[in-house]
Protein backbone atom coordinates (compact mmCIF):
# COMPACT_ATOMS: atom_id res chain seq x y z
CA UNK A 1 0.00 0.00 0.00
CA UNK A 2 1.11 3.55 -0.76
CA UNK A 3 0.65 6.06 2.08
CA UNK A 4 0.73 9.75 1.18
CA UNK A 5 1.27 12.39 3.83
CA UNK A 6 -0.93 15.28 2.65
CA UNK A 7 0.47 18.54 3.98
CA UNK A 8 -1.91 21.23 5.14
CA UNK A 9 -1.51 24.77 6.33
CA UNK A 10 -4.01 26.12 8.85
CA UNK A 11 -6.13 23.09 8.05
CA UNK A 12 -6.17 23.67 4.29
CA UNK A 13 -4.55 21.32 1.82
CA UNK A 14 -2.25 22.92 -0.67
CA UNK A 15 -1.55 22.10 -4.27
CA UNK A 16 1.60 20.22 -3.23
CA UNK A 17 -0.64 17.84 -1.25
CA UNK A 18 -2.80 17.15 -4.31
CA UNK A 19 0.34 16.57 -6.37
CA UNK A 20 1.62 14.13 -3.76
CA UNK A 21 -1.69 12.22 -3.74
CA UNK A 22 -1.70 12.12 -7.55
CA UNK A 23 1.87 10.79 -7.41
CA UNK A 24 0.89 8.23 -4.79
CA UNK A 25 -2.11 7.12 -6.84
CA UNK A 26 -0.01 6.62 -9.96
CA UNK A 27 2.64 4.77 -7.96
CA UNK A 28 -0.02 2.52 -6.46
CA UNK A 29 -1.23 1.71 -9.98
CA UNK A 30 2.28 0.66 -10.99
CA UNK A 31 2.51 -1.56 -7.91
CA UNK A 32 -1.04 -2.90 -8.25
CA UNK A 33 -2.08 -1.65 -4.84
CA UNK A 34 -4.10 1.16 -3.29
CA UNK A 35 -3.23 4.69 -2.27
CA UNK A 36 -4.21 6.01 1.15
CA UNK A 37 -3.78 9.60 2.31
CA UNK A 38 -2.80 10.72 5.80
CA UNK A 39 -3.83 14.08 7.28
CA UNK A 40 -2.41 15.42 10.53
CA UNK A 41 -3.92 18.03 12.85
CA UNK A 42 -6.74 20.30 11.78
CA UNK A 43 -7.85 19.28 8.28
CA UNK A 44 -10.72 20.81 6.35
CA UNK A 45 -12.23 18.91 3.42
CA UNK A 46 -9.94 15.92 3.94
CA UNK A 47 -12.42 13.80 1.96
CA UNK A 48 -11.43 15.77 -1.15
CA UNK A 49 -8.09 13.97 -1.23
CA UNK A 50 -10.16 11.14 -2.69
CA UNK A 51 -10.61 13.19 -5.85
CA UNK A 52 -6.92 12.75 -6.59
CA UNK A 53 -6.94 9.02 -6.05
CA UNK A 54 -6.82 8.31 -2.30
CA UNK A 55 -9.09 5.34 -1.61
CA UNK A 56 -9.46 6.57 1.95
CA UNK A 57 -8.09 9.27 4.19
CA UNK A 58 -6.64 8.57 7.62
CA UNK A 59 -6.79 11.47 10.01
CA UNK A 60 -4.89 11.97 13.24
CA UNK A 61 -6.82 14.94 14.56
CA UNK A 62 -4.80 15.86 17.68
CA UNK A 63 -4.53 19.67 17.79
CA UNK A 64 -0.95 19.35 19.05
CA UNK A 65 -0.12 18.56 15.41
CA UNK A 66 -1.08 22.06 14.33
CA UNK A 67 2.43 23.01 15.32
CA UNK A 68 5.06 21.40 13.19
CA UNK A 69 8.01 19.50 14.57
CA UNK A 70 9.87 17.01 12.39
CA UNK A 71 10.45 14.57 15.24
CA UNK A 72 6.80 14.46 16.30
CA UNK A 73 5.56 14.24 12.71
CA UNK A 74 8.01 11.48 11.82
CA UNK A 75 6.93 9.42 14.83
CA UNK A 76 3.24 9.79 13.99
CA UNK A 77 3.67 9.10 10.26
CA UNK A 78 5.92 6.11 10.97
CA UNK A 79 3.39 4.68 13.37
CA UNK A 80 0.49 5.25 10.97
CA UNK A 81 2.44 3.57 8.18
CA UNK A 82 3.16 0.56 10.38
CA UNK A 83 -0.46 0.30 11.51
CA UNK A 84 -1.71 0.17 7.93
CA UNK A 85 1.26 -1.75 6.55
CA UNK A 86 2.48 0.81 3.99
CA UNK A 87 5.35 -0.20 1.67
CA UNK A 88 5.79 3.20 0.07
CA UNK A 89 5.48 6.52 1.89
CA UNK A 90 5.12 9.63 -0.26
CA UNK A 91 5.79 13.18 0.96
CA UNK A 92 6.00 16.57 -0.73
CA UNK A 93 9.53 17.90 -1.30
CA UNK A 94 8.71 21.09 0.61
CA UNK A 95 10.59 22.43 3.63
CA UNK A 96 8.11 20.56 5.82
CA UNK A 97 8.34 17.33 3.80
CA UNK A 98 12.12 17.51 3.55
CA UNK A 99 12.59 17.74 7.29
CA UNK A 100 10.45 14.63 7.85
CA UNK A 101 11.72 12.59 4.90
CA UNK A 102 15.17 11.73 6.28
CA UNK A 103 13.76 10.98 9.71
CA UNK A 104 11.28 8.48 8.31
CA UNK A 105 13.98 6.77 6.28
CA UNK A 106 16.22 6.41 9.35
CA UNK A 107 13.36 5.43 11.64
CA UNK A 108 11.98 2.76 9.33
CA UNK A 109 15.33 1.61 7.88
CA UNK A 110 13.83 2.56 4.55
CA UNK A 111 15.61 3.37 1.34
CA UNK A 112 14.72 6.89 0.28
CA UNK A 113 14.98 9.21 -2.69
CA UNK A 114 14.41 12.92 -2.11
CA UNK A 115 12.95 15.12 -4.81
CA UNK A 116 11.77 12.52 -7.32
CA UNK A 117 10.25 13.89 -10.53
CA UNK A 118 8.77 10.83 -12.24
CA UNK A 119 6.64 7.85 -11.32
CA UNK A 120 8.59 4.75 -10.16
CA UNK A 121 8.88 1.62 -12.28
CA UNK A 122 8.62 -1.82 -10.74
CA UNK A 123 9.73 -4.35 -13.34
CA UNK A 124 13.14 -5.62 -12.29
CA UNK A 125 13.32 -3.79 -8.97
CA UNK A 126 11.74 -0.61 -7.65
CA UNK A 127 13.36 2.25 -9.58
CA UNK A 128 12.77 5.98 -9.54
CA UNK A 129 14.41 9.08 -11.01
CA UNK A 130 15.37 12.59 -10.00
CA UNK A 131 17.29 15.52 -11.52
CA UNK A 132 20.87 15.97 -10.29
CA UNK A 133 23.89 18.23 -10.92
CA UNK A 134 21.82 21.38 -11.37
CA UNK A 135 19.61 19.77 -13.98
CA UNK A 136 22.61 18.60 -16.02
CA UNK A 137 21.71 14.92 -15.52
CA UNK A 138 19.03 12.54 -14.35
CA UNK A 139 19.87 9.84 -11.80
CA UNK A 140 17.95 6.61 -11.52
CA UNK A 141 17.87 4.92 -8.11
CA UNK A 142 16.95 1.43 -7.08
CA UNK A 143 15.40 1.04 -3.65
CA UNK A 144 15.87 -2.42 -2.21
CA UNK A 145 14.30 -2.16 1.24
CA UNK A 146 10.83 -3.41 2.07
CA UNK A 147 9.64 0.10 3.00
CA UNK A 148 10.46 3.04 0.70
CA UNK A 149 10.24 6.76 1.29
CA UNK A 150 9.91 9.27 -1.57
CA UNK A 151 9.47 13.04 -1.64
CA UNK A 152 7.92 14.52 -4.76
CA UNK A 153 9.43 17.62 -6.37
CA UNK A 154 6.86 20.39 -6.66
CA UNK A 155 5.30 20.96 -10.10
CA UNK A 156 6.77 17.72 -11.45
CA UNK A 157 3.26 16.50 -12.21
CA UNK A 158 -0.17 18.09 -12.32
CA UNK A 159 -2.81 17.03 -9.80
CA UNK A 160 -5.43 15.03 -11.69
CA UNK A 161 -8.98 14.34 -10.59
CA UNK A 162 -9.53 10.59 -10.92
CA UNK A 163 -12.07 9.74 -8.22
CA UNK A 164 -14.60 11.09 -5.79
CA UNK A 165 -14.62 12.17 -2.15
CA UNK A 166 -13.12 9.49 0.09
CA UNK A 167 -14.14 8.21 3.50
CA UNK A 168 -12.19 9.83 6.33
CA UNK A 169 -11.19 7.49 9.14
CA UNK A 170 -9.91 8.79 12.45
CA UNK A 171 -6.69 7.14 13.49
CA UNK A 172 -5.74 7.35 17.12
CA UNK A 173 -2.03 7.69 17.65
CA UNK A 174 -0.49 9.16 20.78
CA UNK A 175 1.25 12.40 19.86
CA UNK A 176 4.52 12.84 21.79
CA UNK A 177 5.50 16.24 23.20
CA UNK A 178 7.71 18.38 21.00
CA UNK A 179 11.16 19.45 22.15
CA UNK A 180 11.15 22.42 19.76
CA UNK A 181 9.09 25.38 20.95
CA UNK A 182 7.55 27.42 18.16
CA UNK A 183 7.63 31.07 19.26
CA UNK A 184 6.17 32.70 16.19
CA UNK A 185 5.24 32.01 12.58
CA UNK A 186 5.01 34.77 10.02
CA UNK A 187 3.87 34.13 6.50
CA UNK A 188 3.61 36.59 3.69
CA UNK A 189 -0.10 36.52 2.99
CA UNK A 190 -1.77 36.72 -0.36
CA UNK A 191 1.03 35.53 -2.64
CA UNK A 192 1.88 32.02 -3.71
CA UNK A 193 5.29 31.14 -2.23
CA UNK A 194 8.00 30.71 -4.88
CA UNK A 195 8.51 26.95 -4.51
CA UNK A 196 4.82 26.41 -5.27
CA UNK A 197 4.32 29.14 -7.86
CA UNK A 198 3.27 28.08 -11.37
CA UNK A 199 4.02 31.47 -12.85
CA UNK A 200 7.12 33.44 -11.91
CA UNK A 201 8.33 36.84 -13.09
CA UNK A 202 11.96 37.38 -12.19
CA UNK A 203 14.33 40.29 -12.70
CA UNK A 204 18.04 41.00 -12.34
CA UNK A 205 20.65 43.68 -12.39
CA UNK A 206 19.41 44.92 -15.75
CA UNK A 207 16.69 46.72 -13.77
CA UNK A 208 19.29 49.31 -12.68
CA UNK A 209 17.69 49.98 -9.30
CA UNK A 210 14.91 48.98 -6.89
CA UNK A 211 12.84 52.05 -7.84
CA UNK A 212 12.23 50.50 -11.27
CA UNK A 213 10.53 47.33 -10.03
CA UNK A 214 7.04 48.72 -10.62
CA UNK A 215 7.00 47.37 -14.20
CA UNK A 216 7.96 43.90 -12.94
CA UNK A 217 5.23 43.97 -10.30
CA UNK A 218 2.65 45.17 -12.83
CA UNK A 219 3.48 42.25 -15.08
CA UNK A 220 3.33 39.81 -12.17
CA UNK A 221 0.00 41.22 -11.02
CA UNK A 222 -1.61 40.88 -14.42
CA UNK A 223 -0.47 37.27 -14.62
CA UNK A 224 -1.10 36.39 -10.99
CA UNK A 225 2.59 35.45 -10.85
CA UNK A 226 5.06 35.42 -7.95
CA UNK A 227 8.11 37.68 -8.24
CA UNK A 228 11.70 36.47 -7.97
CA UNK A 229 15.17 37.93 -8.51
CA UNK A 230 18.81 37.10 -9.19
CA UNK A 231 21.29 36.90 -6.35
CA UNK A 232 23.13 40.22 -6.75
CA UNK A 233 19.79 41.98 -6.62
CA UNK A 234 18.98 40.38 -3.25
CA UNK A 235 22.55 40.88 -2.02
CA UNK A 236 22.32 44.66 -2.42
CA UNK A 237 18.80 44.63 -0.91
CA UNK A 238 16.98 45.82 -4.00
CA UNK A 239 14.66 42.90 -3.33
CA UNK A 240 13.99 40.72 -0.25
CA UNK A 241 16.12 37.60 0.22
CA UNK A 242 13.21 35.22 -0.06
CA UNK A 243 12.94 36.17 -3.75
CA UNK A 244 16.48 35.01 -4.56
CA UNK A 245 16.45 32.01 -6.89
CA UNK A 246 19.39 29.91 -8.04
CA UNK A 247 22.02 27.61 -6.69
CA UNK A 248 22.34 29.46 -3.39
CA UNK A 249 18.73 30.60 -3.26
CA UNK A 250 15.53 28.74 -3.94
CA UNK A 251 15.25 26.14 -6.69
CA UNK A 252 11.95 26.42 -8.52
CA UNK A 253 10.21 24.68 -11.40
CA UNK A 254 7.22 26.78 -12.41
CA UNK A 255 5.29 26.31 -15.64
CA UNK A 256 6.39 29.74 -16.80
CA UNK A 257 9.55 31.63 -15.82
CA UNK A 258 9.96 35.11 -17.28
CA UNK A 259 13.54 36.39 -16.81
CA UNK A 260 14.00 40.13 -17.20
CA UNK A 261 17.47 41.70 -17.33
CA UNK A 262 19.15 38.54 -16.02
CA UNK A 263 22.27 37.32 -17.83
CA UNK A 264 21.70 33.61 -17.14
CA UNK A 265 24.83 32.65 -15.20
CA UNK A 266 25.06 28.92 -14.53
CA UNK A 267 24.45 29.45 -10.80
CA UNK A 268 21.21 31.26 -11.63
CA UNK A 269 20.17 28.59 -14.15
CA UNK A 270 20.79 25.89 -11.54
CA UNK A 271 17.71 27.07 -9.69
CA UNK A 272 15.40 27.72 -12.61
CA UNK A 273 16.30 25.50 -15.56
CA UNK A 274 13.68 22.92 -14.64
CA UNK A 275 10.96 25.45 -15.42
CA UNK A 276 8.62 24.15 -18.10
CA UNK A 277 8.76 27.26 -20.26
CA UNK A 278 11.37 30.01 -20.03
CA UNK A 279 10.99 33.49 -21.54
CA UNK A 280 14.09 35.69 -21.59
CA UNK A 281 14.02 39.46 -22.09
CA UNK A 282 17.50 40.94 -22.47
CA UNK A 283 19.04 43.70 -24.55
CA UNK A 284 22.16 41.65 -25.21
CA UNK A 285 21.59 39.00 -27.91
CA UNK A 286 24.68 37.17 -26.60
CA UNK A 287 23.30 36.79 -23.05
CA UNK A 288 23.82 33.12 -22.06
CA UNK A 289 20.23 32.87 -20.82
CA UNK A 290 18.96 32.68 -24.42
CA UNK A 291 20.54 29.21 -24.73
CA UNK A 292 18.30 27.96 -21.92
CA UNK A 293 15.21 29.82 -23.12
CA UNK A 294 12.15 28.67 -25.04
CA UNK A 295 11.20 32.18 -26.13
CA UNK A 296 13.54 35.14 -26.34
CA UNK A 297 13.08 38.86 -26.81
CA UNK A 298 16.10 41.03 -27.55
CA UNK A 299 15.25 44.54 -26.47
CA UNK A 300 15.28 47.18 -23.77
CA UNK A 301 13.34 45.80 -20.84
CA UNK A 302 11.99 49.24 -19.96
CA UNK A 303 10.14 49.21 -23.28
CA UNK A 304 9.45 45.49 -23.67
CA UNK A 305 8.03 44.72 -20.22
CA UNK A 306 5.22 47.33 -20.24
CA UNK A 307 4.29 46.14 -23.76
CA UNK A 308 4.14 42.54 -22.57
CA UNK A 309 1.98 43.58 -19.62
CA UNK A 310 -0.42 45.31 -22.02
CA UNK A 311 -0.55 42.22 -24.23
CA UNK A 312 -1.36 40.00 -21.24
CA UNK A 313 -4.05 42.46 -20.14
CA UNK A 314 -5.66 42.27 -23.57
CA UNK A 315 -5.44 38.49 -23.52
CA UNK A 316 -7.04 38.29 -20.05
CA UNK A 317 -9.82 40.67 -21.06
CA UNK A 318 -10.60 38.58 -24.14
CA UNK A 319 -10.64 35.30 -22.22
CA UNK B 1 30.26 24.44 23.12
CA UNK B 2 31.34 21.21 21.54
CA UNK B 3 30.25 21.51 17.93
CA UNK B 4 30.33 19.06 15.02
CA UNK B 5 30.08 20.41 11.48
CA UNK B 6 29.28 17.97 8.67
CA UNK B 7 31.05 18.95 5.46
CA UNK B 8 30.70 17.52 1.99
CA UNK B 9 32.44 17.84 -1.33
CA UNK B 10 30.54 18.61 -4.52
CA UNK B 11 31.37 19.39 -8.12
CA UNK B 12 31.37 23.13 -8.75
CA UNK B 13 28.16 24.14 -10.55
CA UNK B 14 30.16 25.44 -13.48
CA UNK B 15 31.97 22.17 -14.26
CA UNK B 16 30.93 19.93 -17.09
CA UNK B 17 29.27 16.72 -16.04
CA UNK B 18 30.11 13.39 -17.74
CA UNK B 19 29.70 9.75 -16.77
CA UNK B 20 31.69 6.55 -17.19
CA UNK B 21 31.08 4.28 -20.19
CA UNK B 22 28.29 2.35 -18.49
CA UNK B 23 26.69 5.56 -17.17
CA UNK B 24 26.76 4.24 -13.64
CA UNK B 25 29.17 6.74 -12.12
CA UNK B 26 30.23 10.34 -12.44
CA UNK B 27 33.45 10.64 -14.45
CA UNK B 28 35.58 12.69 -12.06
CA UNK B 29 38.19 13.58 -14.72
CA UNK B 30 38.49 17.32 -15.05
CA UNK B 31 35.68 17.93 -12.58
CA UNK B 32 36.39 20.82 -10.26
CA UNK B 33 35.37 20.07 -6.69
CA UNK B 34 34.51 22.51 -3.92
CA UNK B 35 33.27 22.33 -0.36
CA UNK B 36 29.48 22.44 -0.42
CA UNK B 37 28.72 26.18 -0.05
CA UNK B 38 26.06 25.75 2.65
CA UNK B 39 28.53 23.78 4.78
CA UNK B 40 31.44 26.17 4.22
CA UNK B 41 29.80 29.59 4.19
CA UNK B 42 27.07 29.14 6.78
CA UNK B 43 27.31 26.02 8.97
CA UNK B 44 31.06 26.18 9.55
CA UNK B 45 31.29 29.95 9.99
CA UNK B 46 28.40 30.10 12.46
CA UNK B 47 30.03 27.27 14.42
CA UNK B 48 33.28 29.26 14.59
CA UNK B 49 31.43 32.39 15.70
CA UNK B 50 29.73 30.46 18.52
CA UNK B 51 33.07 29.04 19.59
CA UNK B 52 34.62 32.51 19.56
CA UNK B 53 31.79 33.83 21.72
CA UNK B 54 31.31 30.96 24.14
CA UNK B 55 34.48 28.87 23.95
CA UNK B 56 34.64 25.20 22.99
CA UNK B 57 35.68 23.25 19.93
CA UNK B 58 34.62 22.85 16.31
CA UNK B 59 35.18 19.43 14.76
CA UNK B 60 34.58 18.64 11.09
CA UNK B 61 33.29 15.33 9.83
CA UNK B 62 33.20 14.02 6.29
CA UNK B 63 32.18 10.61 5.05
CA UNK B 64 34.26 10.05 1.96
CA UNK B 65 37.46 8.77 0.33
CA UNK B 66 40.98 10.18 0.80
CA UNK B 67 40.46 12.64 -2.10
CA UNK B 68 38.20 14.60 0.23
CA UNK B 69 41.08 15.55 2.54
CA UNK B 70 41.68 18.66 0.47
CA UNK B 71 38.20 19.97 1.22
CA UNK B 72 38.53 19.02 4.89
CA UNK B 73 41.87 20.89 5.11
CA UNK B 74 40.14 23.96 3.74
CA UNK B 75 37.64 23.76 6.59
CA UNK B 76 40.54 23.49 9.05
CA UNK B 77 42.18 26.50 7.38
CA UNK B 78 38.99 28.51 7.86
CA UNK B 79 39.25 27.74 11.55
CA UNK B 80 37.93 24.34 12.67
CA UNK B 81 40.02 22.67 15.38
CA UNK B 82 40.19 19.12 14.10
CA UNK B 83 38.51 16.71 11.73
CA UNK B 84 37.31 13.17 11.28
CA UNK B 85 36.95 11.39 7.96
CA UNK B 86 35.02 8.15 7.77
CA UNK B 87 36.91 6.39 5.04
CA UNK B 88 34.47 5.12 2.43
CA UNK B 89 32.76 6.03 -0.83
CA UNK B 90 29.25 6.32 0.57
CA UNK B 91 26.66 4.79 -1.76
CA UNK B 92 23.63 6.33 -0.04
CA UNK B 93 22.48 9.25 2.09
CA UNK B 94 21.29 6.92 4.84
CA UNK B 95 24.75 5.38 5.03
CA UNK B 96 26.40 8.81 5.36
CA UNK B 97 23.97 9.77 8.13
CA UNK B 98 24.50 6.45 9.88
CA UNK B 99 28.28 6.93 9.91
CA UNK B 100 27.97 10.52 11.20
CA UNK B 101 25.57 9.40 13.93
CA UNK B 102 27.85 6.52 14.98
CA UNK B 103 30.69 8.98 15.48
CA UNK B 104 28.55 11.64 17.16
CA UNK B 105 26.92 9.23 19.60
CA UNK B 106 30.23 8.51 21.28
CA UNK B 107 31.34 12.16 21.38
CA UNK B 108 28.19 13.84 22.81
CA UNK B 109 28.30 17.10 20.84
CA UNK B 110 26.17 20.05 22.00
CA UNK B 111 25.37 20.98 18.46
CA UNK B 112 25.57 19.24 15.09
CA UNK B 113 25.51 21.58 12.10
CA UNK B 114 24.99 20.69 8.44
CA UNK B 115 24.30 22.56 5.23
CA UNK B 116 20.66 22.68 4.17
CA UNK B 117 21.50 20.55 1.13
CA UNK B 118 24.32 19.59 -1.18
CA UNK B 119 24.29 21.44 -4.48
CA UNK B 120 24.84 18.29 -6.58
CA UNK B 121 22.08 15.96 -5.39
CA UNK B 122 19.99 18.46 -3.38
CA UNK B 123 18.80 15.66 -1.11
CA UNK B 124 18.34 17.77 1.99
CA UNK B 125 17.87 14.61 4.00
CA UNK B 126 21.05 13.87 5.94
CA UNK B 127 20.36 16.31 8.81
CA UNK B 128 16.99 14.75 9.53
CA UNK B 129 18.50 11.27 9.34
CA UNK B 130 21.31 12.09 11.78
CA UNK B 131 18.78 13.65 14.17
CA UNK B 132 16.59 10.56 14.00
CA UNK B 133 19.48 8.13 14.58
CA UNK B 134 20.50 10.16 17.64
CA UNK B 135 16.94 10.85 18.80
CA UNK B 136 17.62 14.60 18.78
CA UNK B 137 15.51 17.61 17.75
CA UNK B 138 16.18 18.86 14.22
CA UNK B 139 15.78 22.44 13.07
CA UNK B 140 16.09 22.84 9.30
CA UNK B 141 16.78 25.86 7.06
CA UNK B 142 18.08 28.06 9.85
CA UNK B 143 18.86 31.64 8.84
CA UNK B 144 19.65 32.85 12.37
CA UNK B 145 20.98 30.98 15.39
CA UNK B 146 21.52 32.69 18.71
CA UNK B 147 22.47 31.33 22.10
CA UNK B 148 23.88 33.27 25.00
CA UNK B 149 24.66 30.30 27.23
CA UNK B 150 25.17 27.42 24.80
CA UNK B 151 22.19 25.66 26.37
CA UNK B 152 19.08 27.24 24.91
CA UNK B 153 19.03 28.53 21.35
CA UNK B 154 16.67 30.81 19.49
CA UNK B 155 16.50 30.08 15.80
CA UNK B 156 14.86 31.62 12.78
CA UNK B 157 14.10 29.20 10.01
CA UNK B 158 12.62 29.38 6.54
CA UNK B 159 9.28 27.68 6.07
CA UNK B 160 6.98 27.65 3.03
CA UNK B 161 6.29 31.27 2.25
CA UNK B 162 7.52 32.62 5.55
CA UNK B 163 9.69 32.51 8.62
CA UNK B 164 9.33 30.67 11.92
CA UNK B 165 11.06 31.39 15.20
CA UNK B 166 11.73 28.46 17.49
CA UNK B 167 13.49 27.76 20.75
CA UNK B 168 15.30 24.55 21.49
CA UNK B 169 17.71 23.20 24.11
CA UNK B 170 21.03 21.63 23.21
CA UNK B 171 21.90 19.07 22.05
CA UNK B 172 20.20 19.33 18.67
CA UNK B 173 20.85 19.11 14.93
CA UNK B 174 20.54 22.15 12.68
CA UNK B 175 20.77 22.70 8.93
CA UNK B 176 22.12 26.02 7.70
CA UNK B 177 20.59 28.21 5.01
CA UNK B 178 21.77 31.48 3.51
CA UNK B 179 21.90 34.25 6.09
CA UNK B 180 23.17 32.19 9.02
CA UNK B 181 26.67 33.68 8.66
CA UNK B 182 28.98 35.49 6.26
CA UNK B 183 31.49 33.53 4.21
CA UNK B 184 35.09 33.58 5.51
CA UNK B 185 38.11 33.28 3.23
CA UNK B 186 40.99 31.27 4.73
CA UNK B 187 44.12 33.36 5.27
CA UNK B 188 47.78 32.31 4.99
CA UNK B 189 48.11 31.74 8.73
CA UNK B 190 45.01 29.55 8.73
CA UNK B 191 46.30 27.54 5.80
CA UNK B 192 49.67 26.99 7.52
CA UNK B 193 48.02 26.04 10.81
CA UNK B 194 45.64 23.63 9.10
CA UNK B 195 48.57 21.43 8.10
CA UNK B 196 49.30 20.50 11.69
CA UNK B 197 45.70 20.03 12.84
CA UNK B 198 44.49 16.50 13.48
CA UNK B 199 42.56 14.76 10.72
CA UNK B 200 41.54 11.38 12.04
CA UNK B 201 40.66 8.70 9.51
CA UNK B 202 38.26 6.06 10.78
CA UNK B 203 36.92 2.87 9.26
CA UNK B 204 33.17 2.87 8.57
CA UNK B 205 30.70 0.90 10.65
CA UNK B 206 28.90 -1.90 8.81
CA UNK B 207 25.76 -0.73 7.05
CA UNK B 208 23.56 -2.26 4.38
CA UNK B 209 22.60 0.24 1.68
CA UNK B 210 18.94 0.46 0.83
CA UNK B 211 18.85 2.88 -2.08
CA UNK B 212 21.60 3.17 -4.66
CA UNK B 213 22.02 4.97 -7.98
CA UNK B 214 21.94 2.55 -10.88
CA UNK B 215 22.05 4.76 -13.95
CA UNK B 216 22.67 8.33 -15.10
CA UNK B 217 21.20 9.84 -18.22
CA UNK B 218 21.43 13.25 -19.80
CA UNK B 219 18.25 15.32 -19.99
CA UNK B 220 16.62 15.60 -23.43
CA UNK B 221 18.20 18.41 -25.46
CA UNK B 222 16.38 21.70 -25.25
CA UNK B 223 14.84 22.77 -28.57
CA UNK B 224 16.22 26.00 -29.99
CA UNK B 225 14.97 29.30 -28.62
CA UNK B 226 12.24 31.06 -30.61
CA UNK B 227 13.01 34.74 -30.97
CA UNK B 228 10.17 37.24 -30.94
CA UNK B 229 10.43 40.86 -32.06
CA UNK B 230 10.20 43.32 -29.15
CA UNK B 231 7.31 45.18 -30.77
CA UNK B 232 5.32 41.97 -31.11
CA UNK B 233 4.38 41.02 -27.56
CA UNK B 234 0.89 39.86 -28.63
CA UNK B 235 2.67 37.12 -30.56
CA UNK B 236 4.54 36.04 -27.44
CA UNK B 237 1.33 35.90 -25.41
CA UNK B 238 -0.32 33.86 -28.16
CA UNK B 239 2.58 31.38 -28.22
CA UNK B 240 2.52 31.03 -24.45
CA UNK B 241 -1.17 30.29 -24.63
CA UNK B 242 -1.44 28.11 -27.73
CA UNK B 243 1.98 26.49 -28.09
CA UNK B 244 3.49 26.30 -24.60
CA UNK B 245 0.02 26.13 -22.98
CA UNK B 246 1.27 27.68 -19.76
CA UNK B 247 -1.29 30.50 -19.55
C1 LIG C 1 29.10 30.17 -5.76
C2 LIG C 1 28.15 31.11 -6.45
C3 LIG C 1 26.78 30.97 -6.24
C4 LIG C 1 25.88 31.82 -6.89
N1 LIG C 1 24.54 31.61 -6.69
C5 LIG C 1 23.66 32.40 -7.40
C6 LIG C 1 22.26 32.19 -7.28
O1 LIG C 1 21.78 31.37 -6.50
N2 LIG C 1 21.42 32.95 -8.02
C7 LIG C 1 21.88 33.92 -8.89
O2 LIG C 1 21.06 34.56 -9.54
N3 LIG C 1 23.21 34.14 -9.00
C8 LIG C 1 24.10 33.42 -8.29
N4 LIG C 1 25.43 33.67 -8.41
C9 LIG C 1 25.85 34.85 -9.20
C10 LIG C 1 25.88 34.58 -10.69
O3 LIG C 1 27.13 34.01 -11.03
C11 LIG C 1 25.69 35.90 -11.46
O4 LIG C 1 26.67 36.81 -11.05
C12 LIG C 1 24.32 36.53 -11.25
O5 LIG C 1 23.30 35.59 -11.48
C13 LIG C 1 24.13 37.70 -12.19
O6 LIG C 1 22.95 38.39 -11.89
P1 LIG C 1 22.18 39.22 -13.02
O7 LIG C 1 21.92 38.35 -14.17
O8 LIG C 1 21.03 39.88 -12.36
O9 LIG C 1 23.23 40.39 -13.35
P2 LIG C 1 24.18 40.56 -14.60
O10 LIG C 1 25.02 39.36 -14.85
O11 LIG C 1 24.85 41.86 -14.40
O12 LIG C 1 23.20 40.64 -15.81
C14 LIG C 1 22.35 41.73 -16.09
C15 LIG C 1 21.72 41.48 -17.44
O13 LIG C 1 20.78 42.49 -17.73
C16 LIG C 1 20.87 42.85 -19.08
N5 LIG C 1 20.38 44.23 -19.23
C17 LIG C 1 20.95 45.37 -18.75
N6 LIG C 1 20.19 46.44 -19.04
C18 LIG C 1 19.13 45.98 -19.73
C19 LIG C 1 17.99 46.61 -20.33
N7 LIG C 1 17.79 47.93 -20.24
N8 LIG C 1 17.11 45.83 -20.96
C20 LIG C 1 17.27 44.48 -21.04
N9 LIG C 1 18.33 43.85 -20.50
C21 LIG C 1 19.25 44.59 -19.85
C22 LIG C 1 22.33 42.69 -19.43
O14 LIG C 1 22.49 42.47 -20.83
C23 LIG C 1 22.73 41.48 -18.61
O15 LIG C 1 22.59 40.28 -19.34
C24 LIG C 1 26.35 32.84 -7.76
C25 LIG C 1 27.72 32.98 -7.96
C26 LIG C 1 28.63 32.14 -7.31
C27 LIG C 1 30.10 32.32 -7.56
N1 LIG D 1 29.58 12.70 2.68
C1 LIG D 1 29.26 13.57 3.64
N2 LIG D 1 30.00 13.71 4.75
C2 LIG D 1 29.67 14.58 5.72
N3 LIG D 1 28.60 15.37 5.66
C3 LIG D 1 27.82 15.29 4.58
C4 LIG D 1 28.09 14.40 3.51
N4 LIG D 1 27.14 14.55 2.58
C5 LIG D 1 26.31 15.52 3.03
N5 LIG D 1 26.71 15.97 4.24
C6 LIG D 1 26.08 17.02 5.05
O1 LIG D 1 24.67 16.94 4.91
C7 LIG D 1 24.15 18.15 4.37
C8 LIG D 1 22.93 17.88 3.54
O2 LIG D 1 23.24 16.99 2.50
P1 LIG D 1 22.12 16.26 1.64
O3 LIG D 1 21.11 15.75 2.60
O4 LIG D 1 22.85 15.18 0.93
O5 LIG D 1 21.57 17.31 0.71
C9 LIG D 1 25.33 18.76 3.64
O6 LIG D 1 25.17 20.16 3.47
C10 LIG D 1 26.47 18.41 4.57
O7 LIG D 1 26.51 19.28 5.69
Amino acid sequence: MVLVFAESQKGNFKKTAFEAVTYGYKTAQVLGTECVALALGTAHNAADLGLYGASKVLHVADAALDQFDSQVYAKVIAEASQQVGANVIVLSHTSTGKSIHGRLAARLSAGSVAGVNSIPTADGGFKVKKGVFSGKAIAEYEIKSEVKVLSVMGNSLQPAVVGSAAAVETLSIAVPASRVKVKSVSRIEGIVPLPEAELVVSAGRGMKGPENWGIVEDLANVLGATTACSRPVADVHWRPHHEHVGQTGIAIRPNLYIAIGISGAIQHLAGVNNSKTIVVINKDPEAPFFKAADYGVVGDLFEVVPKLTEAFKKFKAAE
Amino acid sequence: MKILVCVSKTPDTTTKIAFNASNTELDGNGVQYIMNPYDEWYALVRALELKEALGGTVTLINVGPADNDQVIRKGLAIGADDAVRIDMNPPSALNVAFQIAEHARAESYDLILLGKETIDYNGSEIGAMVAEYLDLPFVSYATKLDTSDGKTATIQRDIEGGVEEVEVDTPFVLSAAKGLAEQRIPNMKGIMMAKSKALKVLAPAAFEDKAVTVQYTLPPAKSAVKMIAPENMEELVKLLHEEAKVI
